[in-house]
């Protein structure tokens, strides 16, 4: 009998350190598919709840989004036949993923785009102040050094000094 | 090189600002799901009657081959905003002349017929998705949701959530009657 309540508050323990939403009678028999039940779940969209997956949401719908994609998977269904299922369903919303293809090419591509953009003027701003430091100033031509030479010999009258 | 450094801020500015505008507009609506059905048949479906109704059930077969556009309104007796447009419904079947399907969503057949029974019943057929499995495939998000089928069994029309306020009820009444003008032609 204790034996029995320490297995069952074992198991209690055990089990709530993750938040349950899918229910026993909606498991499969099979750990192996039932994993991979859980990891297509896990790919999907909640559309009621929108940013959760379905393998943790409550809602109803979600519910039978999860036996549907079990039932898939007992059919014999690859996990991304299953996904593609939902997709002809609820269209590319439903991937808490989405693909890669025409429609997202600016999603997926933009933040690298972006990140060569700013690199690249990065480095041109450094090298042009680079370059700017390095450069000797253009020589004077002898005229202007003349002209320089005679303000510098010829002493500061009183005028200039007011 | 130098000016357009300058005019940096000014270029961010306005990104941004043709941003939060998009993002502003009242119009556009982030949570409203894109439905993949429109301009796609029907999915394939067969339900059975909802006992004590007395109207038949409906299989996708039954949407196609109509003179007119019709429209398929998934409900439930649990669902309360049903309840509200249950009378929007029963108003355009009685001014508009439309075929009014209905898909009781996950819903016990005696509290549906108990439900009809009190407000009236608008559907031609009604087919009982007791487990939800028709729903997901015609991309349900929740209840209420309306479609129009065009007579060759076509979706052409979705609109999400229950026909109430002048808004949706102007929006849904544009969208039968570009429908019905659409299958003229």
């Amino acid at each position: 009998m204790i034996t029995r309540l320490l297995f069952a508050l074992a198991v209690v323990l055990t089990s709530a350190t993750i938040a349950l939403a899918v229910e026993p009678d909606e498991m499969l028999d099979d750990p192996a598919l039932e994993a991979r039940a859980r990891e297509v779940s896990q790919q999907l969209r909640c559309v009621v709840c929108q940013n959760q997956d379905i393998d943790s949401s409550n809602a109803g719908i979600a519910r039978d989004m999860r036996v549907l994609v079990r039932e898939r998977i007992v059919a014999g269904d690859s996990n991304d036949e299953v996904l593609e299922a939902m997709v002809a369903r609820y269209g590319n919303y439903v991937l808490l993923r989405p693909p890669f293809n025409t429609q997202t090419y600016a999603l997926w591509l933009a933040p690298l785009v972006l990140v060569l953009l700013a690199a690249s003027i990065g480095i041109a701003v450094i090298r042009q102040a680079r370059r700017k430091k390095h450069e000797k100033p253009d020589e004077l031509t002898a005229e202007e050094e003349d002209a320089l030479r005679s303000v510098i010999d010829t002493p500061p009258t009183t005028e200039t000094r007011q | 090189m130098k000016r357009l450094l300058f005019a940096s801020p000014v270029i961010v500015a306005l990104v941004f600002g043709a941003f939060f505008l998009w993002g502003l507009n009242p119009e556009r609506d982030p949570n409203s799901i894109p439905s993949v059905l429109i301009s796609r048949p029907a999915p394939v479906f067969e339900l059975p009657e909802v006992a004590g109704t007395g109207v038949p059930g409906f299989s996708n077969a039954d949407l196609e081959g109509n003179d007119a556009p019709v429209i398929v309104n998934v409900f439930a007796s649990w669902c309360v905003p049903c309840r509200a447009e249950h009378a929007v419904l029963t108003r355009l079947v009685a001014e508009e002349g439309v075929q009014l399907f209905g898909i009781n969503y996950r819903d016990e057949p005696e509290d549906a017929a108990r439900w009809l029974n009190e407000l009236g019943n608008p559907y031609v057929r009604i087919g009982s998705d007791i487990d939800g499995r028709v729903g997901l495939d015609w991309g349900l998000t929740g209840v209420p949701e309306t479609f129009i089928v065009g007579p060759d069994g076509t979706v052409l029309y979705k609109h999400i959530g229950p026909i109430l306020g002048d808004v949706a009820i102007r929006n849904f009444t544009t969208a039968l009657a570009q429908a019905r003008q659409a299958g003229m032609t």
